[in-house]
């Protein structure tokens, strides 16, 4: 399976549908920080260039706010999308953090569920 | 009394107990006892959103097996409702019952269940389908309703500038949210019903950056930013959430955010239980003020308007 066959099976979603009109990047509150908008990471699905995705930091950024898939005019879950291509990678190479790295004093005060929720989207 | 199911999860017993605690006195004097499931493990916190990814539904239907169980033994009668005060328990519990609506996950994922019997910690019985998770705020909502709620208010929050918050997953997506995830209301009428005077708050459902704020505290501090000084501009005395991540972001994480832009004033960020147990003058220890949970201490604010 190719890798933008893969991002379809495993996000369940129809990229072909997106018509490229730039609402969810317009609505993604961390795309300032995003190498690739969300709407050039749906085109370079369409386009079959995912390897193109993979060199940007977007997928990571992503925080799952579902901001973009409540929003889209053509009902795209982008959100699942970004999952899918953080799951290609995860299950392809390393974790992308690791828990050693993580400030002593920080690790005191975050509530459990920042730690769990985090290594669900940066662990394998 | 109704008697509901109540999953407490994780952050609710450690960084967030100000939440359970008030949540689950208000709820008492409302007419609802919480039954915390006689077991119960961490949610898994995000549901796994591949199509492919079963193993990550295990901990969450797990929960929803013990609420079962809970009827099983007569603990609650016919009840297939569950309760949390996390918003990302509620989102995890509810998006793992909507995936298993397809039979054939459910059916992998019970026959793991059965197969891993000893393994998973005595599940004795598969996943049957139809428990709903609940949101505190949809028992107060539909189960209770507003006009209770005013009514058992004692010391209304008079003067209280207050801006609701509602970050994420308590409203997003469509088919989980509680309410309209574009103009949610549900925070907005509570506290109406309590007294408070409601500060508009554009970002209320913005992102508060949520697990980054292990490894991107950056983008954290930027959106806590975002999300704290248009209320505040507008007169806000206080920020109230619903989610422990949210709380923990907004609170904790205005350090990092002033060092970002010095204009960013100090403002506490309270759970709205803890506004409803003050309004409706329960016992103080019920307000979680006094557990040294908060980054920037609501009792100042609280005091000088005669509420605590
Ligand atoms: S909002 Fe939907 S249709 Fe518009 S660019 Fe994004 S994915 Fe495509
Ligand atoms: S889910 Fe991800 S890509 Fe979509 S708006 Fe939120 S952060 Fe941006």
């Amino acid at each position: 399976m190719d890798l933008a066959e893969k991002v379809k099976s495993i996000s369940g979603e129809d990229v072909l549908s997106c018509y490229q009109c730039g609402l969810c990047s317009g609505s993604c509150p961390v795309r300032y920080a995003m190498d690739l908008s969300p709407t050039q990471v749906i085109r370079l699905v369409q386009i079959g260039e995912v390897e193109k995705i993979f060199e940007s930091n977007t997928f990571w950024i992503c925080s799952t706010c579902f901001t973009c898939q409540a929003r889209c005019p053509r009902k795209i879950n982008i959100t699942k999308i970004m999952e899918a291509l953080r799951q290609i990678r995860l299950r392809r190479d390393q974790d992308k953090i690791a828990l050693s790295k993580i400030p002593k004093e920080e690790l005191k005060i975050f509530p459990p569920i920042a730690l769990v929720s985090n290594f669900r989207k940066t662990t394998s | 009394m109704i008697r509901l199911p109540y999953y407490p999860g994780c952050a609710v017993q450690t960084t967030a107990r100000n939440y359970a605690i008030s949540g689950i006195a208000v709820a008492e004097k409302l007419g609802v006892e919480l039954v915390e499931l006689p077991k119960w493990n961490c949610c898994g916190v995000f549901p796994s959103l591949a199509t492919d990814d079963l193993m990550r539904h295990l901990a969450p239907i797990r929960n929803l097996i013990h609420v079962q169980e809970m009827n099983d033994s007569g603990v609650v009668q016919n009840e297939n409702r569950v309760v949390t005060f996390c918003s990302m328990c509620f989102h995890t519990l509810k998006e793992a019952s909507l995936f298993v609506k397809d039979e054939e996950k459910l059916g992998k994922i019970n026959t793991f269940f059965e197969r891993e019997k000893e393994f998973v910690g005595g599940v004795k019985q598969g996943y049957k389908g139809g428990i709903k998770a609940l949101d505190f705020l949809e028992v107060l909502r539909d189960i209770i309703g507003y006009e209770k709620i005013a009514k058992e208010v004692k010391k209304p929050l008079k003067g209280l500038k207050v801006a609701p918050y509602y970050g994420c997953l308590v409203i997003r997506p469509r088919e989980i949210g509680i309410d309209d995830p574009e103009n949610p209301t549900i925070l907005e009428n509570i506290l109406e019903a309590l007294g408070a005077e409601i500060i508009n708050n554009p970002n209320r459902t913005q992102c508060c950056g949520s697990y980054h704020t292990i490894d991107r505290k950056d983008i954290v501090a930027k959106l806590t930013y975002d999300n704290l000084i248009y209320p505040i501009r507008n007169g806000a005395e206080v920020v109230v959430t619903c989610c422990p991540l949210c709380t923990f972001n907004l609170d904790f994480r205005q350090k990092e955010a002033r060092e970002l832009h010095r204009d960013l004033k100090e403002i506490p960020v309270m759970y709205y239980t803890q506004l409803m147990a003050i309004a409706f003058e329960l016992d103080k220890q019920f307000y979680g003020v006094d557990l040294e949970l908060h980054h920037v201490d609501p009792r100042p604010l609280l005091k000088a308007k005669n509420l605590y």
